[in-house]
């Protein structure tokens, strides 16, 4: 009877704090959805990667399809290599798909967007994107600006 | 039981020194003496919640000093308490309390339980009273179902400390029957602590009078009220004077007030 | 007792109490050592752990829910205020969320836990000692540590996260509403740029980390103070009062410390 009740409120008080949680993961929160084996990486250099991270999303037409694994230096060409882990679902990407690094909003995070090309070939793993934009450096454009209005 | 040249400090100040009693089986044995000679530190050395610095405590022939932490929580299910402030659980009922110590040390089904339970709470007269709560209980009775829970258990022994303290007559003509009954019914021995000269008196098989540590006088109670000894007849008689001094150690009474 | 006066007895004074604090941290983690063994009191009598879940979480809850909702929509209409000058109103799901699962929802709901069950314990097994139960407790061969003590450590302990993660997500969906109803945010916008930025394995369980440890901190403090209390009506009120501000000043602490940690990527 009485401890029944107890019993039944606090059986309801955990669900409640387990379902916060839950929600708390999965509604709030990214689920980490590209678990190994269920992504497949190809790379792209870039001139330059500005801010962008490790885990940035990785877009195409404003569709999230994978992330940003690695970002590195071919010491080399002073190019830098990011390694793109895409989604398995998404595995028919052209081969002349070219990656741009965009901002979401005038201050907001970076993020690799994907354009596809019309190849009839696939990306497979560990193939190499050729076709790159680097990240548009704000401050940069601002001040070539003023050096050619200077110019004037 | 018996104690044996049992010493006891509490921040380096002696409460006992030397103390020797011997408590018979199914007897009631009442210990009195003044307020602070270590009446309840004595219970707690029996019940093994304190350690004595020299001699010991034996029970049942078991030294409970030197007992493991499992052999006297064994010892202490076979002793009861009465606590002066009964000490009852206050966030549970009456029967509640009395079947507390069959519920944690025993596994009986719930029907017997309720039997057992109501028994005891008959004994003492407070079977209507097994839903209450100890907040609506008056002093009286609850020492009434304090009792019905040191018993329930069926101990051999049950230690009372001041049953008799804050009652009303009544109450207390109450208590003092009952202790004497369950006594001689259920065949245990009893211990009282108490400083109530008349009560204790008027139940006590033998008495044992504390004073500075040690054992002042004892007798049977007959004895004790015959006795001539002074310090017998001042605890007896109640007089303010004797061989307790009515005044605290001081220096000269003159001095002190000239001096300043 | 007299320290003596003037700067001597200053010196004194302040050395005495620094001694005794460390004497009491000694005894502190003494007593949590002394209680592991009634850890089995999980299993053997888990009814007495649910009874004080009841105690403490349960009845913690309404405070929690609606302190919850209060921040959460506090939060969005602030944040709305600032974002809104950068044209970045879009983030404010963004910023509630990990402001309430990082920060928030842990430390808020710790210091409101404190403050409503830690004292409560606190007061409960200060008086149980002060009326003799635990004394009573001890003569009738039941361990008080493991009856009393430790069922009501362990449901501080579980509530707390639990907690903390109603008041987050209560927070959370309060801000979507104010953000929506009121603001004329999209609500689309506030869902995905806080999935896009909250990250489960750093940002929530973070969160998570913290409470635990917070709840963990609370329910010792509660019930060392308890059952260190003198036993006298001052000497429980004087535990009480202590209860709320060692652990309410040890959870900012911690905090500060954990995240210091965690934003350093350990």
């Amino acid at each position: 009877m009485q401890t029944r009740t107890v019993e039944f409120a606090v059986g309801l008080f955990v669900l409640a704090g387990l379902l916060a949680l839950a929600m708390l993961a999965l509604k709030v929160g990214n689920m980490p959805m590209f678990g190994s084996g269920q992504y497949y990486s190809v790379t792209a250099s870039f001139g330059n990667v500005g801010s962008l991270k490790e885990k940035a999303p990785v877009m195409l037409a404003g569709v999230r399809i994978g992330q940003v694994g690695h970002i590195g230096l071919n010491q080399q060409t002073f190019e830098a290599v990011v390694r793109l882990d895409i989604s398995k679902k998404y595995d028919n990407l052209p081969v002349d798909t070219s990656a741009s690094i965009l901002t979401q909003g005038l201050l907001g995070e970076q993020f690799v967007s994907l354009d596809p090309g019309g190849s009839q070939r696939y990306l497979k793993n560990g193939d190499k994107i050729r076709v790159t934009q680097s990240a548009i450096m704000l401050d940069k454009i601002i001040s070539q600006l003023l050096y050619s209005k200077a110019g004037h | 039981m018996s104690v044996r040249g049992l010493s006891f400090y509490r921040d380096r100040r002696m409460i006992f020194q030397g103390l020797d009693l011997a408590i018979e089986r199914g007897k009631v044995t009442a210990i009195m003496g003044g307020s602070g000679v270590g009446k309840t530190t004595l219970l707690n050395l029996i019940g093994g919640r304190l350690a004595p610095a020299a001699g010991g405590v034996a029970v049942d022939g078991q030294r409970v000093a030197a007992l493991s932490r499992q052999e006297l929580f064994a010892l202490r299910r076979r002793m009861g308490m009465l606590f002066q402030s009964s000490a009852l659980l206050t966030d549970l009922s009456v029967f509640e309390n009395v079947a507390f110590p069959l519920r944690e040390h025993t596994r009986l089904p719930e029907p017997l339980i309720r039997d057992l339970v109501l028994m005891k709470l008959e004994l003492v007269g407070l079977r209507g009273a097994r839903d209450l709560y100890p907040a609506e209980l008056s002093g009286g009775m609850a020492r009434r179902v304090g009792l019905a829970r040191a018993i329930s258990l069926d101990p051999m022994m049950v230690m009372y400390d001041e049953p008799f303290a804050g009652l009303d007559p009544i109450s207390m003509g109450v208590i003092t029957k009952l202790i004497r009954e369950l006594n001689d019914a259920l065949g245990m021995t009893s211990i009282v602590v108490t400083h109530d000269v008349a009560e204790a008196c008027h139940i006590a098989d033998y008495i044992y009078l504390l004073g500075e540590g040690r054992v002042v006088a004892e007798g049977t109670s007959a004895a004790m009220q015959a006795s001539a000894a002074p310090e017998v007849r001042q605890f007896m008689g109640g007089l303010p004077d004797g061989p307790v001094a009515f005044h605290y150690p001081a220096g000269d009474y003159l001095a002190d007030l000239l001096g300043s | 007792m007299d320290q003596g006066r003037g700067i001597v007895g200053h010196v004194r004074r302040l050395g005495r109490q620094t001694l005794d604090g460390v004497a009491r941290l000694g005894r502190a983690m003494l007593f949590l050592l002394r209680l592991t063994p009634g850890l089995p009191v999980l299993f053997t009598r888990f009814s007495l752990v649910i009874q004080q879940i009841y105690v403490s979480g349960v009845l913690t809850l309404i405070i929690v829910l609606v302190s919850g909702a209060f921040v959460g929509m506090i939060l969005a209409l602030q944040g709305y205020n600032t974002l809104v000058r950068y044209d970045a109103q879009s983030s404010l799901g963004l910023l509630v969320a990990l402001s309430l699962v990082r920060e928030l929802g842990p430390v808020l709901t710790a210091l409101l836990f404190a403050g409503r069950a830690g004292s409560a314990m606190t007061a409960e097994i200060g008086l149980m000692k002060a009326t003799e139960q635990l004394a009573g407790m001890e003569m009738m061969a039941v361990d008080p540590l493991k009856r009393v003590v430790m069922p009501r450590f362990l449901a501080g302990w579980v509530s707390v996260p639990l907690l903390a993660a109603i008041f987050s997500a209560v927070g959370i969906l309060a801000a979507y509403v104010v953000a929506v109803s009121d603001l004329g945010l999209d609500g689309g916008v506030f869902w995905s740029q806080m999935q896009s930025g909250v990250s489960v394995t750093n940002d929530i369980m973070g969160g998570v980390v913290k409470s635990v440890v917070f709840g963990l901190v609370i329910s010792w403090i509660a019930v060392f103070e308890g059952y260190d209390a003198r036993p006298t009506s001052e000497g429980v009120s004087l535990a009480t009062t202590r209860t709320v501000v060692s652990s309410s000043l040890a959870v900012l602490g911690l905090d500060f410390i954990m995240t210091a940690f965690m934003l350093r990527g350990l």
